[in-house]
């Protein structure tokens, strides 16, 4: 399968991710590659297969709904963001 | 692994390891060192044995974490640029109890970005030379840790599988690497790649020191729900295979291969049958669509957790951007390498609409489809046995500009993790041109501790 201009455009745009031109042209032949490669599943018959998420038995682990002291205090945290002022993370104006 | 007691000091284990270290720096095993508080540390272990104190069954051991653990010392990068100012606020349960039991980490081990790689060449901060040959890749992403093991730096580093990340660098490089059983270990505090598949085990040079470390790691974490009961708390001998019975897989020794490879796994089943083994080969065609699995399932897995690096709460916020919306976008153009993007836009793809059926779904399906072989094998066998990666470790810029190249790599490594299997990687020969080759053994879900010992069983008639 073909990966054009667009489709890289529309999966930046999904990823959230800012390309410039030069990143675009060779994105659009790996991502071809791949998408390429992983086509093969189309030759496996799955028909009434039920899906595997994930591989271990365990359903709804249950825990009593307590209150805990987290390890990191919350000047620890703030202080992983660019900027913060009275216990709040600042961010650019949005409206 | 040499353990301090009156005789053997912490401080002088911690410093012959930060001498090694600095010995061996351009192979690049680290991306930061712990000197001054790991000799701390060694010295608080020194007094204590001094006074009588109890210490653990790791007093003073040094060794490497890779670094998307996270703990306080320092700062855990992952190896990208979005991380390489993120000092941890919480502490992995796998390094607590390390710590607890007294092993003393001297340095973060270098990996591809994320965890995402198979030769080191996609760290932000370059890459791991290979421990035998420089011109060669380390192997990846646990390539710090698979160096520093095989250099002799440490006796033991903690590495991180998710779909060959321990085993593929043990074999470049000659140790050994466990990957153990999913839910062996807990995933807290260590950044997360494929949730479903990641599992967190270690690199050692030999099978006694990797079942000691995986001993002290494993067990249940409140903090992870998707952790199992600890079943490593027996003790190694008492895990012993039943059948006697091994099956090698037939899809693994045919095309695409390396003869030297092929050759290393025919020796190793030799030795097996010496070991009082009976050993066939077994025909699974499932398995030449593991990889393609793989890499629908893990890019969508990664796209979900690399989504919550915005640029806003943590990590590398770009200084061009001027609104919220280009604060993300710009953010993580600028901290993700370019493997990152592609698994990320891959991720997306296959989950997007109108392609999740064809892709995503079908893939989940494949997978049921996997898991039912194996299940089906190991009613006759014990374990499986094939090679850790169709060749030996590789030259630099070798695979970087095509990525499904480098992802070929993995052909072998992924199988087990899509069914959440312990594989064990082990040395098993030398190529002519002196590149290690490692085996790996695969068995049903908590039989980790069986493989080892099938393992030392060959070791011993070798």
């Amino acid at each position: 399968m073909a990966i054009t201009r667009e489709d890289v455009s529309h999966l930046a745009k999904l990823s959230n991710i800012s390309l410039n031109e030069k990143q675009i042209e060779p994105l659009m032949k790996d991502l071809g590659n791949i998408v390429g490669y992983i086509s093969q599943l189309d030759e496996l018959d799955t028909e009434g297969v039920e899906p595997t998420y994930q591989c271990f038995d365990m359903q709804n682990v249950w825990r009593e709904d307590v209150i805990e002291e987290f390890e990191a205090n919350r000047e620890d945290l703030l202080n992983l963001t660019v900027e913060s002022e009275d216990y709040q993370i600042k961010v650019p104006r949005v409206l | 692994m040499i353990i301090a007691d009156k005789n053997t000091k912490a401080v002088d284990l911690v410093r012959a390891a930060l001498d090694k270290a600095k010995e061996f720096e351009d192979y690049h095993c680290f991306i930061s060192m712990n000197e001054a508080r790991a000799l701390d540390k060694a010295r608080e272990i020194d007094e204590k044995i001094a006074r009588g104190e109890k210490v653990g069954r790791l007093a003073g051991v040094p060794y490497a974490l890779k670094d998307n653990y996270l703990s306080p010392e320092g700062v855990t990068t992952a190896a990208a640029r979005m991380l390489d100012n993120f000092p941890s606020p919480i502490t992995a349960t796998a390094v607590a109890k390390l710590e607890a039991e007294g092993a003393i980490m001297i340095g973060r081990a270098n990996l591809d970005a994320y965890a995402h790689g198979s030769s080191t060449e996609n760290s932000y901060f370059g890459p791991t030379l290979n421990a035998h040959n420089k011109s060669r890749v380390a192997g990846g992403s646990s390539g710090g840790s698979a160096a520093a093991v095989a250099l002799g730096i440490v006796p033991f580093a903690l590495g991180s599988d998710t779909g060959g990340s321990i085993r593929q660098p043990a074999s470049y490089n000659g140790v050994w690497g466990m990957k153990p059983t999913y839910g062996t270990v807990s995933r807290y505090g260590v950044v997360a790649m494929a949730s479903s598949t990641d599992v967190m085990g270690c690199l050692a040079n030999n099978a006694d020191d990797v079942d000691l470390v995986m001993s002290i790691i494993a067990g249940k974490d409140p903090k992870d729900s998707t952790t199992l009961d600890n079943f490593w708390n027996r003790e190694l001998e008492d895990a012993k295979p039943k059948k006697k019975k091994i099956g090698i897989i037939k899809d693994f020794l045919g095309d695409g291969v390396n003869p030297e490879v092929i050759k290393t796994v025919r020796d190793y089943a030799e030795k097996m049958k010496k070991a009082g083994f009976e050993v066939e080969e077994v025909e699974m065609p499932i398995m030449k669509y593991g990889l393609a699995i793989y890499y629908i399932v893990q890019p969508a897995e990664v796209a979900s957790n690399l989504s919550r690096y915005d640029g806003i709460r943590y990590g590398h916020r770009s200084n061009e951007a001027k609104d919220l919306d280009s604060i993300y976008s710009m953010s993580r153009d600028e901290g993700f390498m370019p493997e990152n993007k592609r698994r990320i836009m891959i991720g997306n793809f296959v989950l997007s609409s109108g392609f999740y059926d064809a892709y995503y779904l079908k893939a989940q399906k494949a997978r049921t489809l996997l898991i039912n072989a194996y299940n089906e094998a190991f009613e006759k066998y014990d374990a499986l046995l094939c090679a850790v990666a169709p060749a030996p470790a590789f030259k630099f810029g070798e695979k970087t500009d095509d990525p499904l190249q480098m992802y070929m790599e993995d052909v072998m490594s992924v199988p087990p993790s899509m069914a959440g299997l312990p594989a064990l990687a082990a040395p098993a020969g030398t190529s002519k041109e002196g590149l290690p080759i490692g085996i790996q053994l695969i068995g049903p879900r908590k039989s980790d501790q069986m493989l080892i010992n099938i393992a030392k069983s060959v070791e011993e008639v070798a």
